[in-house]
């Protein structure tokens, strides 16, 4: 690579360089910002659906179902007692009602529904590891004698679907940096190919004179490296921002899963990298370009 | 070496179409001065680019340095097109390189150090009277200058082989009589001479020449009838 750039002036004039001056710059620019994107929201929803699953996996919910509520208060706090008492976990919260009717005000509007609506009773389990079918089943046999109608159910139950379609997401985000990555390489395909019939002449001239294609090649290599550099950290810099004003407004929605979407650190580094990555796609794909196109001349 | 080039049944065919050379059969020795002559269309350039590896033959064998270069692997062709210096008919410098930087080309190709090719190219720039020109693009100068300047970069590599196509087509004829003269030079000093030329006064200003002439692709002599191939210079009346 450090070879790469140090081809000597003289040389380089061989093939003139225009910074921003072509189109291949800003094509590369507009690739990278748009693969910063798809990457980061791939980056995102591996890392979301990663915290949520942590979260939820070794959590449970126990609903008691009764339609008196001095029987299911009563029944409440017996399964609680009970489940305390039980070594699978680790913490118990009966959940008061206000919380129940804002968990469902959304659904139903926040009139006083806890005297038309028979709302069952919550607890909340946060468990010492993630049980087995058959701890669920153990828990539920637990909770028999004391609330008849409860029901113990995996937390990530409820969020299964929801997982499956942010895991769908983040295959169509990484599919679509894989795309994009291939137009990028197309790009540079014609770019090189462009490059290679506007300088034909001096092209042929270096070769009666003894030049080698990989002289040849190197010079377009370094020319298209370049642009795909500067293209890159433009397009870099766009997606960044757009990356910064959308976690602004999802921090400002609240609560859940879209809370849980963010970039950590090692992510920021792979975003940072993509125009390097770009830049030696780029200069990849120019130098098979040019060398093939060159072994077709004599 | 014996010889530097032998050409053997060379036949050269562009596509599908009649042969533009046909039965060549001729050797070139080190140190010797040719005239190529013809008229036009008779093969001269199409003659001079298998000698400096443009194009390879339809049929036939080349020798070039005593190897076969019709079979000769790509990756080494390099190598040796860089013992050859090549005049072209139209000039074919780079456009957006001074004369300086077109001269030096074939040093800097050759891997030659910047502080090593700085006297070669200022020397051979004022050989050829473009001392002064050194930085001026080829749009800046006439047609005469950048036949100087091409024929320059033939040259300042010291090649073993110097081909040139009407290389004082496009000069006054005192200046082309001094490119004669430097050409002379360089086969005094051992490389072999191969011109190309529709002008048969030059012929009598380098006295020591052989002479090969093209006829609808056939190597003739004068008279119309195929030639004998040219004889090393002991051997010559």
């Amino acid at each position: 690579m450090f070879k790469l750039f140090a081809i000597p002036a003289h040389d380089r004039r061989l093939i003139p360089e225009g910074r921003l001056s072509g189109p291949m710059p800003w094509v590369i620019a507009i690739m990278i910002f748009l693969t910063v994107l798809a990457a980061a929201a791939g980056l995102a929803m591996t890392r979301a659906i990663g915290d949520v699953s942590d979260e939820l996996s070794s959590r449970a919910t126990v609903q008691i179902i009764e339609a008196n509520p001095e029987i299911r208060n009563r029944q409440a706090a017996a399964a609680a007692e009970r489940l305390r008492a039980l070594p699978l976990i680790e913490e118990v919260r009966v959940l008061p009602p206000d919380e129940i009717e804002a968990l469902i005000e959304p659904w139903l509007g926040s009139q006083d529904l806890a005297g038309d609506i028979p709302l069952p009773a919550l607890i909340d389990l946060r468990l010492v590891r993630v049980p087995t079918e058959a701890e669920y089943q153990s828990l539920r046999r637990a909770l028999q004698p004391v609330a008849a109608g409860a029901r113990v159910e995996p937390s990530s139950g409820y969020i299964v679907p929801v997982i499956a379609l942010v895991q769908s997401l983040q295959w169509i985000a990484f599919g679509l940096v894989g795309l994009l990555a291939l137009a990028t390489a197309a790009a540079v395909i014609i770019s090189a190919r462009s490059a290679l019939n506007t300088h034909n002449e001096t092209i042929a001239v270096v070769h009666l004179l003894g030049g080698t294609d990989q002289q040849i090649s190197r010079l377009f290599q370094r020319r298209i490296a370049l642009d795909a550099l500067l293209g890159g950290l433009i397009g870099l810099v766009g997606g960044t921002a757009i990356i910064w004003l959308i976690s602004i407004q999802l921090t400002a929605l609240g609560s859940g899963l879209v809370q849980s979407v963010g970039l950590d650190w090692w992510s920021w580094l792979i975003i940072a990298a993509i125009p390097i990555l770009g830049m030696f796609l780029a200069m990849v794909t120019a130098r098979l370009t040019v060398i093939g196109a060159l072994k077709k001349i004599l | 070496m014996d010889e530097i080039v032998r050409f053997e049944n060379v036949g050269l065919r562009y596509g599908a179409g009649i042969e533009t050379l046909a039965d060549l059969n001729f050797t070139l020795f080190p140190g010797s001065f040719y005239f190529l002559t013809g008229a036009s269309g008779a093969g001269k350039t199409s003659l001079l680019k298998l000698l400096y590896l443009s194009q390879r033959p339809s049929r036939g064998v080349i020798r070039l340095f005593g190897e076969d270069a019709v079979t000769m692997p790509r990756e080494r062709l390099p190598g040796f097109r860089r013992r050859i210096g090549v005049v072209f008919q139209d000039f074919r410098l780079v456009p957006h390189l001074s004369a300086f930087d077109n001269i030096a080309l074939p040093l800097r190709v050759a891997g030659v150090r910047e502080k090593d090719l700085e006297t070669p190219v200022t020397e051979m720039l004022d050989w050829v009277g473009l001392g002064d020109r050194s930085s001026a693009r080829p749009a800046t100068l006439s047609g005469g200058e950048q036949q100087r300047v091409a024929i320059a970069r033939a040259v300042i590599g010291r090649p073993e082989i110097l081909v040139a196509d009407e290389p004082t087509g496009n000069v006054d004829p005192e200046m082309a009589i001094r490119l004669l003269q430097l050409f002379e030079a360089l086969n005094t000093l051992g490389t072999t001479i191969v011109v190309a030329t529709h002008d048969i006064h030059l012929l009598s200003k380098v006295p020591g020449a052989q002479m090969m002439r093209l006829e609808k692709g056939m190597l003739a002599d004068p008279t119309g009838s195929l030639r004998h191939p040219p004889r090393p210079k002991d051997q010559r009346q």
